[in-house]
């Protein structure tokens, strides 16, 4: 296990004051916050920080860790030294402000599990189990047909013993025709176990697409990008376009400059209400190489009296 | 069967179109009653329904309730803000599908 050096995850200084180090998270987290962040290791990135941010905010956590922090630098192999925290109590604190239970080993090697999850609860009586949640990636071509897909979960699960151990578990899962990303399947009753012999939770899962090499999605729309070239974009033509339900003969009509987006209703992601498929033209220049082809572009120009540039121009 | 336990494998039925109760989508979403409650109040978040314990939450709507509780609790923000970054993250990703 490394030390992690939470002062240097923020960006601060050993002596910085609370203010600094909520500026300093806050900014951070704009940065790297998953649901806001198109960088690379954002997921990974908000973690550390979050981590970081719920030892350094909390007075009593930032006291240990600088008393144990003394010896050590980031990076460096990291063992508790025995009986560290006898002098210190944890009272948890409220959950706001990056607190979350998938803390590193070495935040639980000094503050233990319950230091992640202060809202762990303690159930006397009975009460439903936790619900859980898990992402399953589809092709698009799924979401126009259905499919089964075969899943590999770990999951907490309680033994007779009452204690928790983490089991692998296979479920075999229907996704329906229709579905959209970002849609919450629900199982039920396939979450956590009850509390006192209540009944489990929920199992959530989170549809998302695999990207694909042609086709974007938006709710239901699809679109994809339609070359074609110059005389079949001006003068029209019938072309045949790749869906994920398989091809169709699109009429392109004339002047149908880049940019330009033609529809085919009904098929995007069917459903009650179906999205539609949108080709949105890109102008594709056949290459001039050769002495023919030069001649054809300049019999072309020959026959234009086209100014490119004139509404540059005022 | 162990009643305790969900199932550890086999063939499940999936929900698609199911609505959540206010517990239900509090249970789902990790978020609290008030935080949901001040979400439905800056139009965040509209369930059918006229009290709450008439309210249905469609299943579209959980994605947005855990971005909501994720944005609360990371970025420390209320309601008011939490309304107007849903709305501009639904832009953006509207944006996002039409370029490339």
């Amino acid at each position: 296990m490394k030390f992690r050096d939470y002062y240097e995850t923020l960006g601060v200084e050993r002596t910085a004051t609370v203010d600094d180090i909520k500026r300093a998270y806050r900014k951070l987290a704009r940065k790297f916050h998953p649901d806001v962040s198109k960088e690379k290791d954002a997921e990974a990135r908000f973690k550390e920080i979050g981590e970081a941010y719920a030892v350094l905010k909390d007075p009593e956590k930032r006291a240990a860790y600088d008393e144990v922090g003394q010896q050590w630098k980031g990076g460096q192999d990291f063992t508790p030294p025995p009986g560290w925290d006898a002098g210190f109590e944890f009272s948890g604190g409220d959950a706001k402000g990056g607190e979350r239970a998938d803390f590193s080993d070495f935040f639980e090697s000094l503050f233990g599990r319950a230091g992640a999850e202060p809202r762990q609860r303690r159930h006397a009586t009975q009460a439903p189990g936790d619900d859980h949640h898990a992402k399953v990636l589809v092709e698009l071509g799924d979401a126009y047909t259905g499919a089964k897909r075969s899943l590999s979960l770990r999951m907490p699960t309680q033994g007779d013993d009452g204690r928790v151990a983490m089991r692998e578990r296979t479920l075999e899962v229907t996704i329906p025709k229709g579905i959209r990303e970002g849609r919450h399947l629900r199982l039920k009753g396939q979450g956590g176990a009850g509390y006192g012999g209540g009944p489990p939770g929920d199992l959530y899962l989170e549809v998302a697409f695999a990207p694909h090499r042609l086709y974007r999605v938006e709710g239901a729309d699809v679109t994809i990008d339609l070359p074609l070239a110059p005389w079949e974009a001006e003068i029209g033509a019938s072309v045949r376009v790749p869906t994920p339900a398989g091809d169709v003969e699109l009429a392109v009509p004339p002047h149908s400059s880049g940019g330009r987006k033609l529809r085919i209703k009904g098929r995007g992601i069917p459903g009650n209400l179906p999205g539609d498929f949108y080709a949105v033209v890109t102008i594709a220049l056949p290459r001039a190489d050769t002495d023919t082809t030069r001649d054809a572009y300049r019999a072309f120009a020959q026959a234009f009296d086209f100014d490119p540039r004139g509404s540059l121009r005022g | 069967m162990d009643p305790r336990n969900p199932r550890p494998s086999g063939e499940f039925v999936v929900e698609v179109d199911y609505s959540l109760t206010l517990v239900e989508l509090c249970r789902a979403s990790d978020a609290s009653e008030s935080d949901v409650r001040a979400w439905i109040e800056e139009g965040a978040l509209a369930p059918k329904g006229r009290r709450p314990d008439e309210w249905r939450f469609a299943a579209s709507s959980l994605a947005r309730a855990r971005t909501a509780a994720r944005l609360a609790r990371d970025f420390e923000i209320d309601a008011r803000a939490i309304a107007l970054v849903l709305d501009l993250m639904e832009e953006i990703s509207r944006l996002r599908a039409g370029l490339r």
